[in-house]
């Protein structure tokens, strides 16, 4: 039986989640502590879990660091503070396609603009599954929500593309059927010095998969098994078999770029207030 | 230290920093740019840390983060930022975040009139952010004062841990004038857990002040903070009792220390027959009608609300006995005069002088209203 | 002895840095000093306005009525801020800029821009040159306190050059 050490990083006394039978984001999390666990020097005592509103976003509650719970889609400035404030502990920000795209869109892309040393988890489960079914901005096209009913318009974002385009150092994109590269990716994403964001696929049997008929929890991740393609894979793909419903995943971007923190110090270097 | 030439809104930066101010986040707005650029020069002298953010919720949200590190922060704006900054002033009040906010008043609402002095944020300041709560407002006539309040705003906020708000007016936000500064202020710490995490640590257990000795950040504890209600563990819980004694404790914090909190400026007030009841720049114009009247033998007082909330019942309550008259002068269509009416509660005649036309009182308009109130006009 | 002070122009003609350097010299004096400005929401080119109030004692209401002295930059600040001059007032203009003097019995016409243009190089030190016609004009403060106080106040490396435009707004009055 291999050992259980990850239960150490959550709340054990906060447990069993809310979280609906079948759902993704208790994978997901289990992926966040296992990186930070991989992680030398990142300890429950120096380490910040910053998260917005909504399912996924309850996952700070269950894990036993310093944790906030932030207002919908506030993660990323409240995270940014922190990081600011005390450059010496390691941020990480949970949060999901409504809360990240949605509300919290302009602050997304500003927190990627400056490089703040942020490790941002999207939970993406394509819609807002704790008011019960309502569309994102990650809603597929032609799916189906309550605020959607004869399926959804409003073209989505791609949350890579849109983090990469915003000046992100890391970007990367992952399942919750591809438990082991989601760790890696994460961890790679703790590594980078710098805005590091990681799109985590997560089914929603309850709000999403049952309206648009996809079926059990395990089908849903079967169509990530069967959809995603390895980025290195993905690149040599002719177009016509980028088709349906395929997509990327694996590392998509890195950079080397100051980070805000460095950038600032710098300021307070000239400002002469290094020695404060 | 000799006297020398300050502006209202660069005071606030001082008494900020003097009072340990080490984080700003704000988005540039008239009338209240001054603090923000005054901090972006200053905070990095002496390692602090200045952000201008993407928006006035994100300016919020990012002094929020960092005041949960044991920072002292502070954020500045004016009517339409303010009104977006309403969303995470609730969070502070219910995470009991210290922080304070100022708000350099300007004509509203929307964008009203950017550059015009105005007191319309009166019942903002008071009743802005959703729900049930407390907070505590504080309102300079001066340079001087702008510095002293920023100073017990930022100590408030953290004897409290609660939103603060200094609200000043474009009047005073931007008057220049002489100004001694003191070289050393009273500063409140950052208060501390008094038990370890072994011993049972709690970090919104009330002290007997029914103030929560809430745990810094990386410090160990591993608390969780959140904007649902909770429970003296920090973690949300569905139950009316707890809800029923969350927002109870929120309002008592404050209460059970409002005469400490609660300051009046009062002159003249000895022979008094009538006063006039005003407060941030308004009551400099004020205070030249009083002398105004005096000159022509009106009995007649200055009262001047240093503190706007938590309101001074009590105080205006003792004025109503004593005086046949009272004159609110506010810039604003009739705001405070509702509290001083409510506090007076029928025991003489309130009279509001109120201005909304971009323009400041003259003297001469509040002297027509102690006129009309003493019956010689 | 209460003096009031309204300096105006538009937007970028610096007459707010003006009224802060006179402001500045007066308090260093140890005399009491308010100063307030109004603008238009933008940085440049709107309607501009500063006032100064001078005195030995404390000054509360900071805003002027009956100005002993109004000085204007452009037609549009004289046509609008002259009119509630005290009748014992002053009225200063810009030569160049207000073509046509308003209906008021004290005025001096002197021609700011033009002599920071010709003399200085660049209408950015009109507003020294203005001030340099205030003090001799007002007498409020003494002459070497404003000149330390504009050196005090603008860039180290243009200290020479306003302390010239200051002269020559002082030399221009008779």
């Amino acid at each position: 039986m291999l050992e259980r050490s990850y239960e150490k990083f959550f709340r054990q006394n906060r447990l069993p989640h809310l979280w609906c039978p079948g759902c993704g984001n208790g994978i997901v999390m289990k992926a966040i502590v296992q990186a930070i666990e991989k992680k030398s020097g990142w300890t429950q005592d120096n380490t910040i879990i910053v998260s917005g509103i909504g399912c996924s976003s309850r996952a700070s509650g269950y894990m036993d660091f310093d944790t906030l719970h932030t207002a919908h889609g506030r993660a990323i400035p409240f995270a940014t503070g922190i990081k600011l404030a005390r450059p010496d502990l390691n941020v990480v920000v949970i949060t999901g396609d409504g809360d990240c795209t949605a509300i919290g869109g302009n602050h997304f892309i500003h927190g990627c603009r400056r490089n703040v040393d942020l490790t941002v988890i999207l939970f993406n489960n394509n819609i807002y599954g704790m008011t019960g079914g309502q569309a994102s901005p990650m809603t597929p096209l032609g799916k189906k929500a309550t605020t959607a009913p004869y399926g959804s318009i409003d073209r989505p974002f791609d949350a890579c593309k849109l983090a990469e385009a915003a000046g992100a150092t890391y970007v990367a994109r992952s399942t919750a059927f591809h438990v082991q590269h989601l760790v890696k990716m994460i961890e790679d994403g703790l590594d980078n010095a710098g805005f590091s964001f990681i799109e985590a696929l997560v089914q929603c049997p309850t709000a999403y998969g049952r309206r648009n008929k996809i079926g059990e929890p395990a089908k849903m991740m079967a169509w990530m098994r069967d959809n995603a393609v390895m980025k290195n894979v993905w690149d040599k793909l002719p177009d016509d078999k980028k088709i349906g419903d395929k997509f990327p995943i694996g590392l998509f971007y890195k950079a080397e770029t100051e980070t805000y923190d460095e950038a600032y110090h710098h300021v307070i270097e000239m400002a002469g207030g290094a020695a404060k | 230290m000799s006297a020398r030439l300050m502006q209202g809104n660069e005071a606030v930066a001082e008494g900020a920093l003097k009072a340990g101010v080490r984080f700003f986040g704000g988005y540039p707005i008239t009338p209240s740019t001054e603090i923000a650029e005054s901090l972006a020069k200053m905070l990095p002298q002496v390692g602090g840390t200045f952000i201008q953010m993407e928006d006035e919720i994100a300016s919020m949200g990012v002094i929020l983060g960092a005041s949960l590190t044991g920072k002292k922060v502070l954020t500045a704006s004016s009517g339409p930022g303010i009104s977006l900054k309403q969303e995470l002033i609730g969070y502070a009040a219910a995470a009991e975040i210290p922080v304070v906010i100022v708000n350099v008043q300007r004509v509203g609402p929307s964008t009203g009139q950017p550059t015009a002095p105005s007191q319309g944020d009166v019942m903002q300041a008071r009743w802005g952010t959703h729900g049930d709560h407390s907070i505590i407002v504080l309102s300079p006539w001066s340079v001087r004062e702008s510095f002293d309040l920023a100073v017990k705003a930022v100590n408030y906020a953290e004897r409290f841990r609660t939103p603060v708000i200094l609200l000043m007016d474009e009047i005073v936000g931007h008057l220049r004038e002489n100004v001694e500064l003191p070289e050393t202020v009273e500063i409140y710490p950052r208060r501390t857990p008094k038990i370890s995490r072994a011993e049972g640590y709690e970090p919104y257990k009330p002290d007997a002040d029914l103030v929560p000795n809430v745990a810094n950040f990386g410090e160990g504890y591993h608390i969780h903070v959140t904007g649902l209600i909770h429970d003296e563990t920090g973690f949300p819980v569905g139950s009316p009792k707890i809800t029923r004694e969350f927002i109870k404790r929120m309002h008592e914090k404050i209460n059970i220390a409002a005469d400490e909190i609660i300051e009046v400026h009062e002159e003249f007030m000895s022979d008094a027959d009538y006063a006039v009841v005003s407060f941030g720049g308004t009551a400099r114009t004020a205070y030249e009608a009083v002398l105004n009247a005096r000159k022509r033998g009106v009995k007649v007082g200055f009262v001047r609300l240093i503190t706007i909330f938590p309101f001074a019942d009590k105080i205006i309550a003792e004025l109503a006995k004593k005086v046949k008259g009272i004159v609110v002068a506010e810039l604003n269509y009739g705001q405070i005069v509702n509290e001083v009416e409510r506090a007076a509660a029928g025991q003489c005649k309130v009279q509001l002088c109120a201005k909304y036309d971009m323009t400041i009182f003259e003297p001469e308009e509040i002297e027509a209203a102690i006129d009309e109130v003493s019956g010689n006009a | 002895m209460r003096k009031q002070l309204r300096l105006s122009g538009s937007g970028g003609q610096g007459v707010i840095t003006a009224a802060i350097i006179l402001a500045e010299a007066a308090v260093s004096e140890g005399k009491q000093a308010v100063q307030s400005q109004s603008y238009g929401p933008e940085a440049r080119g709107g309607a501009s306005k500063s006032e100064v109030i001078i005195d030995d004692e404390k000054i509360f209401h900071p805003h002027v009525k009956a100005p002993d002295f109004v000085l204007a930059m452009t037609q549009k600040a004289a046509d609008k801020y002259y009119s509630d001059l005290n009748s014992d007032g002053v009225l200063i203009l810009d030569d160049d800029l207000v073509p046509n003097s308003p209906q008021f019995k004290n005025i001096i016409r002197v021609p700011i821009t033009k002599l920071a243009v010709e003399k200085v190089g660049k209408a950015l030190f009109a507003n020294i040159v203005a001030l340099g016609v205030l003090a001799k004009i007002t007498k409020l403060v003494d002459f070497d306190t404003i000149k330390k106080s504009v050196a005090h106040r603008v860039p180290a490396h243009t200290v020479e050059q306003n302390m010239l435009a200051l002269q020559l707004g002082f030399d221009a009055v008779k």
